[in-house]
């Protein structure tokens, strides 16, 4: 008795806490009322399902949690779960986030709000459990929007608002964060009560429901054209289908601003599309997305120190990608160059942001030119040192002619 | 007129005849009955009905005799190759 009254005082205070990020992801589930939760195992994530078993079985939280033999299975007991209105979560990376892959596509289709936090870890081979952003990567176009992740809280903060982002545009959502940099490193965390989520949080409300009282097919087969049903209505086909989907996730970029800023008014930070940091007047920008971006902070004040002119731009939002907010907030600074430093390659050609990055600026017209850095592959560590010579090495390409701008593409401290 | 106006965001359809579409459309060949052949019409008695137990698109009625509806039947011949008295025989469209 005096533990549930110890419990419940907890949840009307804020309290700020030491955690994980994968702690802070489980804290973020339990005030989000999800009602259906199924995972498999796998590291880095396994303490993030680890911490929502132990809540539930101390009776914290009320949550049908299914087990399952695989994470091909995990995903297809949420794309279940929600289809009949329930509201759901599941955590994965690496391997097992490239065995959901055709059910994420099947999740995305169904439009259904799922929730999953990635830990991002290396895709093998060879065999490799440290950090690298290559697993969401690879999940680039199956449809699910991707948010990433700089620190703990920023986990706790996404996984609240990516809830309400979900259900709101009815795709499913990826928080991303680095494997074992933030996943199983202790920050301090500041947890809202639950009364403050719950009024932030509407009740999840699905577009169709499987219901046995009213029986429906969900997603029969569905050919290319559109075709008129026995109810006499015409229905979209596969193309229509597949544009809403496109159509839903240019509308995201505005939610996640809108849903960012109304989340700021509740717990006192507001979180956007891009993050900056001492960007004003820069010369040269870095671009990236997760822990790095945080990490580059130190190497950034020491060449602000030494006079060069750089800040950095954190692209929280990957997937929908926001080319004219990117481009926008790049030729605000008026930089004449930018050093892409990121956890991924496509494989053939470059880090998969510096493209997308580059796409952007060609198409709103921002002439800067746009290196790409390639770092971290498979947990090497990235030390604030080689961001500073990365940085201050695209730095001088700052000053020569538009047309001697452009530079190879680099790994970061490859010892070859 | 657009599909929009139908008001879904995903595909799915309910339990109805004709759900999946003519599926008559699909066919080359279709079954014809030689009812002086066939069981319950040469009996007049609901008997045998095999080409209405297997037919896979339900599209075989339990009727004295027993009739194929067109509209959906997409002609794959299993109710000829069940038929034990031979009644059914499969044949070409006309194009």
């Amino acid at each position: 008795m005096s533990s549930a009254t110890s419990q419940k005082k907890n949840q009307s205070i804020r309290e700020t806490r030491i955690m994980t990020a994968n702690y802070a992801a489980a804290e973020a589930v339990k005030l989000c009322d999800v009602q259906v939760i199924s995972a498999y195992p796998i590291t880095p994530q396994s303490p993030v399902v680890e911490k929502l078993m132990e809540f539930i079985e101390q009776g914290e939280i009320d949550v049908e949690f299914v087990t399952v033999e695989s994470e091909h299975s995990a995903i297809t007991v949420c794309i279940s779960a929600s289809a009949v209105g329930a509201r759901v979560f599941t955590a994965s990376c690496a391997n097992g986030l490239a065995l959901m892959h055709e059910q994420l596509h099947w999740a995305a289709g169904s439009r259904l709000p799922i929730v999953m936090a990635i830990p991002n870890r290396a895709v093998a081979a060879p065999w490799n459990i440290l950090n690298d952003q290559q697993d969401s990567i690879s999940q680039r176009d199956t449809g699910w929007i991707q948010i990433y992740c700089r620190n703990s809280q920023e986990v706790l903060d996404s996984i609240i608002q990516a809830y309400k982002l979900a259900e709101d545009v009815m795709i499913p959502v990826m928080v991303c964060y680095d494997g074992y940099v933030l996943s199983h490193t202790l920050m301090p965390v500041e947890v809202p009560t639950a009364e403050e989520v719950k009024s932030f949080l509407p009740d999840y409300v699905p577009h169709t429901i499987l219901d046995p009282d009213d029986p429906k097919n969900i997603n029969p087969v569905t050919l290319a054209d559109p075709r008129v049903n026995a109810e006499g209505v015409l229905c979209h086909g596969y193309f229509e289908i597949r544009y809403l989907l496109q159509e839903a996730h240019m509308r995201a970029i505005e939610s996640v601003a809108k849903i960012g800023t109304e989340y700021g008014r509740l717990s006192g930070r507001e979180y956007g599309i891009l993050d900056h940091y001492r960007d004003e007047d820069a010369d040269l920008l870095m671009v990236s997305m997760g822990s790095l971006a945080s990490e580059a902070m130190d190497a950034v004040d020491r060449l602000r120190d030494e006079g060069m002119k750089v800040g950095i731009i954190h692209v929280r939002l990957y997937r929908p990608f926001p080319a004219e907010v990117v481009a926008r907030a790049v030729q605000k600074t008026g930089c004449r160059g930018i050093a892409v430093i990121e956890k991924n390659v496509s494989y053939g050609y470059e880090g998969a942001l510096c493209s997308d990055l580059k796409a952007a600026l060609f198409d709103y017209d921002v002439p800067v030119f746009a290196h790409s850095y390639i770092a971290g592959l498979g947990g090497r560590d990235v030390k604030s040192s080689e961001l500073y010579d990365a940085l201050k090495k695209s730095c001088a390409y700052c000053d020569r002619p538009r047309d001697k701008q452009r530079k190879d593409q680099e790994w970061l401290n490859c010892r070859i | 007129m657009g599909t929009k106006e139908c008001g879904h965001i995903t595909a799915s359809s309910s339990p109805a005849v004709g759900e999946a579409g003519r599926t008559g459309d699909w066919r080359v060949q279709h079954p014809e009955f030689n009812y002086s052949v066939c069981t319950p019409a040469k009996s007049n008695t609901p008997s045998c009905f095999r080409c209405w137990t297997f037919c896979p698109d339900a599209v075989i009625s339990k009727t004295i005799p027993p009739k194929v509806n067109l509209e959906y039947c997409k002609g794959c011949g299993i109710c000829s190759e069940v038929c034990p008295t031979g009644a059914i025989t499969m044949v070409t469209e006309e194009t």
